[in-house]
């Protein structure tokens, strides 16, 4: 393993195999009674996060502290950058507080990567603007190959906003280098123009679901409304959200995924939300021990001669 | 040092202006052109007796004589953004280039929309700068694309072209009144061609390399729908009309159209479109951001080609230097631009060398046109004229170090560039400028 | 690693290693009057093997199945970042409870006795065992700890530049154990 986990594009399958592998391990470790060990004992962890967001930052935060780091969290409204820091300066300081590892989330991507640069900090990427998403792709990966054994030949679904979303990103970037067979559906405004050979896309949702394995649903982000990406919500759910009906056309023990927060009535009927094929519990467990992989991996490079 | 006299001995004298091209003699007296003396031709322009006087010569053998080279979009800064770049600074930059005459774009703060920002800018340079600075005014109050500038009274002052470089001006109505009233004074409407709402907030050309760096993309259209609109406007209006900085194959193509028809049209581009492509981002090189953005080999190709056949008139820099802070930044809150004096010349060269441009064509582009689209006596090395003067080595080659360029702007997307070809001596108003680096 | 290997001895062969097995088996029974509260747990990846042999061994004797759990040190280690890379962690599966339990910790080689602390420390996280005795197949001594095994197979005199193998069965070689010697 790199020093940093800054997206799924750099870093090779035999990594992503690695990560999951121990991420098998660590998820052993959370069904104990005492779900913490020593591992990274007197490691400093800063979460920095330049975007709002509670779920990630707290999958992060329990595996920083599962595994025995010292962790503080370094938010926006509550830190210098509003009176002005540059990030440079903001990354500088986290530095001098003797950070090992700096999660980063931030609304422009490309950060993670040139905080890799100017800092000997290991960073991984918590999400950076639209680019991507590593450890959600990976806790996805993860919890699918929980329920299928193998991704390989798998045919797999994203459904929704492709084109703003670093979580589909990171996700196809992933599961094709695991050798999934890939369909995006949605509105052709939320679905990028380029794309890796071999995607097949579909506007109908019908169509695109039938014989899937895995039907990953992706936020709907109520700001895109009104700006012509779609004209309404009740019209987006009719044309691209699963409910019951939806979820027949594939395949009998397709799983359905969402990254979360979900909004129901809007992408995810709550009956889909809730039926046993839904998965979207177990992904949320899954993440933290994909976390605490990527932290204990990534934990050895730093001091190598 | 200034010297009332001297002879550049045995260079190869291009000068398109008077359809010199050869190796011969070019005299200097009183920072002036004082004649041409060309050995094959026999023509001889010397005022007589000049060379029984024993006088300082600059051996020119194995290097071309250039006229001063003239950049007619540049970004120099002063006033409101010195910590970037101010007219020294970046006059001398352009000196060290082999540029003596720049024209300086209006976007300062205060905004040069008015005769006395025109006339502080004139005032400054004259006072500070090492080569001819010749502002281009605003075309809009503020550069917000609302209420015409005065362009009589900027005219009057020292502006040689109005444009709201940076900002492009939206309202198409704005723009044809903007050509309508520039008539009266001839001078070129230079525009920064973006439809701003469909660039919405894109960062670099849209396309693999953004889809694969997650950065937001400016599609190509954005430039070429402002293209194709200036262009309708310039027929409707019969003004003229400059495209600045062209990256794209299609405003090639839509430039070549509008010359066939025979609008009132000229256009420059800049050497980054011509050496580099979106590939340059690559890593979230902040250095590679520019607006236009870099694009793609197959515009590259039309760019040559459009520099080829002279649908473009220029090579321009637009030289756009930012404090080293400003640039070490997210991408996405990096600005734009390119610190372009000190590499243009060289990778201008290039095209010579890969047989795009014959070297008279290469003078053309980057003396000729741009001094005659602004209407400048530059560009020449007519008797009578300022002594303006690139004495370029064709072969020196050095690495870019942007930490050794002049200019206080460091960003380049060319650090570590081998490049190859330069102006060893450059003369501004017949002082003698040495290339350092 | 061939280069390794025709610098290599042999210390114990396939019979010895049976003996070894048998006589700790017995010796286990004998210490503890019998096989009540007891349990196995072998540390990964060696001593997973022998815990099952010992197991084996003690049910041929007493016809009693003694649960055997496998233990994984990784995240228990005190070198965790010193190396180029971390180990790789393997599986931990202690399927019963081991408070108040006998849990005889069973490895392959006692050397420093690094591995063992981080053994035990991993085992209190499971519970509170009753006692914690050590079983190993080979003592080469250097330890950096107060720990010695309460079951040795062989103690073995090694110098640091000297590796101890132990090879398996289980792993489609021959049971046996070399001493090879490090070249330079």
């Amino acid at each position: 393993m790199q020093k940093d986990l800054v997206s799924i594009s750099e870093i090779s399958k035999d990594d992503i195999e690695l990560i999951l592998d121990t991420a098998s391990s660590f998820r052993d470790v959370l069904r104990r009674d005492i779900k913490k060990v020593p591992t990274l004992r007197g490691k400093t962890v800063v979460n920095l996060f330049f975007e709002p967001s509670t779920r990630t930052r707290t999958s992060f935060e329990l595996a920083e502290k599962r595994l025995s780091t010292d962790v503080f969290n370094f938010s926006v409204p509550t830190s210098s950058v509003v009176k002005g820091e540059s990030l440079l300066d903001t990354v500088r300081t986290i530095q001098s507080y003797g950070a090992d590892y700096i999660v980063i989330r931030h609304s422009a991507s490309g950060v993670p990567h040139f905080i890799a640069q100017n800092s000997a900090a290991s960073v991984i990427n918590a999400g950076d603007g639209i680019n991507e998403h590593p450890t959600q792709a990976l806790l996805d990966a993860f919890t699918i190959r929980e329920q299928k054994k193998e991704i390989k030949g798998l045919e797999i679904a994203l459904v929704g906003d492709i084109v703003h979303s670093r979580v589909a990103r990171s996700n196809i970037l992933c599961l094709l280098k695991l050798g999934a067979n890939l369909r995006l559906i949605g509105p052709p405004t939320l679905i990028p123009n380029t794309l890796p050979k071999g995607i097949k896309v579909f506007y109908d949702m019908d169509e695109g679901l039938n014989g899937v394995d895995v039907i990953m649903m992706l936020r709907i982000q109520m700001e895109r409304m009104g700006k012509g990406f779609f004209p309404s919500t009740r019209e987006y759910f009719k044309l691209w959200g699963i409910n019951q009906e939806r979820l027949a056309i594939a395949c009998k023990d397709a799983i359905v995924m969402h990254p979360g927060p979900m909004n129901r009535g809007i992408e995810i009927s709550s009956e889909v939300a809730d039926c046993p094929q839904s998965v979207i519990l177990e992904q949320v467990t899954n993440g933290i021990a994909v976390r605490m992989a990527v932290l204990y991996l990534l934990g050895g490079s730093k001091n190598a001669e | 040092m200034r010297n009332n006299e001297f002879i550049i001995k045995s260079g190869f004298i291009i000068d398109p202006s008077q359809n010199i091209e050869g190796i011969g003699d070019l005299f200097v007296e009183n920072g002036k052109i004082a004649g041409i003396y060309i050995k094959n031709n026999k023509k001889d322009s010397r005022k007589n007796g000049s060379l029984n006087k024993e006088i300082k010569t600059i051996d020119a053998s194995g290097m071309y004589v250039f006229p001063g080279l003239v950049d007619m979009h540049v970004h120099l800064r002063e006033p409101g953004f010195e910590h970037k770049e101010n007219i020294n600074t970046g006059t001398r930059a352009a000196v060290n280039g082999g540029f003596t005459s720049v024209c300086c774009m209006p976007n300062t703060n205060p905004v040069n929309d008015n005769a006395t920002v025109t006339s502080y800018i004139i005032k400054k340079a004259h006072e500070q700068g090492v080569c001819n600075v010749y502002p281009i005014g605003a075309i809009t109050k503020g550069q917000k694309g609302e209420e015409l500038a005065e362009f009589g009274m900027m005219r009057e002052a020292g502006c040689v072209g109005f444009s709201d470089d940076g900002s492009p001006v939206m309202n198409s109505l704005m723009m044809r009144r903007a050509l309508e009233y520039s008539k009266i004074f001839n001078s070129p409407i230079i525009s920064h061609c973006e439809d701003l709402l469909l660039a919405d907030s894109g960062v670099m050309n849209e396309g693999t390399v953004s889809s694969m760096l997650g950065l937001k993309g400016i599609p190509t259209e954005a430039e070429d729908i402002m293209v194709a609109r200036d262009i309708l406007l310039a027929k409707l209006t019969g003004g003229r009309l400059h495209i600045a900085h062209v990256s794209s194959k299609c405003a090639v193509a839509l430039i070549r159209r509008a010359k066939e028809q025979g609008i009132r049209i000229t256009a420059e581009t800049c050497p980054h479109y011509f050496s580099i492509t979106e590939k340059a981002v690559i890593g979230y090189n902040t250095s590679a951001k520019v607006n236009p953005p870099l694009r793609t080999e197959s515009d590259i190709d039309a760019i040559k080609e459009g520099l080829r056949d002279g649908t473009i008139d220029v090579i321009a820099t637009d030289h756009a230097p930012h404090h080293k802070d400003e640039k070490l930044k997210e991408f996405d809150n990096a600005p734009s631009g390119i610190s372009g004096f000190e590499t243009a010349l060289s990778l201008s060269l290039s095209l010579v060398r890969d047989g795009v441009l014959s070297m008279k064509q290469l003078t053309e582009k980057m003396c000729l046109n741009p001094a005659i689209i602004t209407g400048i006596k530059a560009g020449t090395l007519k008797q009578g004229f300022s002594a303006d003067i690139a004495i370029i080595n064709p072969d020196a080659e050095f690495t870019v170090e942007s930490e050794s360029f002049v200019s206080k702007g460091k960003n380049t997307p060319f650090a570590g560039w081998r490049l190859k070809g330069l102006s060893a001596i450059t003369i501004s108003g017949g002082n003698i400028y040495e290339w350092k680096h | 690693m061939w280069v390794l290997k025709l610098m290599s001895k042999e210390l114990l062969n396939t019979k010895d290693f049976e003996r070894i097995i048998s006589r700790i088996a017995h010796e286990i029974i004998e210490k503890n009057k019998g096989t009540d509260n007891l349990c196995l747990v072998g540390i990964q990846r060696g001593g997973v093997h022998i815990a099952e042999r010992i197991s084996a061994k003690i049910k041929s004797i007493e016809n009693v199945s003694l649960a055997v759990g496998s233990l994984d040190i990784s995240l228990y280690r005190d070198d965790i970042g010193m190396k180029k890379s971390q180990p790789t962690v393997r599986r931990t599966d202690i399927s019963f409870d081991i408070t108040d339990q006998k849990v005889i910790l069973v490895d392959d080689v006692l050397f420093t006795g690094r591995s063992i602390r981080a053994a035990m420390d991993a085992l209190m996280d499971f519970g509170r065992p009753a006692q914690i005795q050590l079983a190993v197949l080979v003592d080469r001594g250097h330890r950096e700890l107060p720990i010695r095994a309460d079951y040795a197979g062989k103690n073995i005199p090694t110098s640091l530049h000297e590796n101890i193998e132990v090879q398996f069965r289980e792993d489609g070689l021959e049971d046996k154990v070399l001493l090879i010697e490090n070249a330079g």
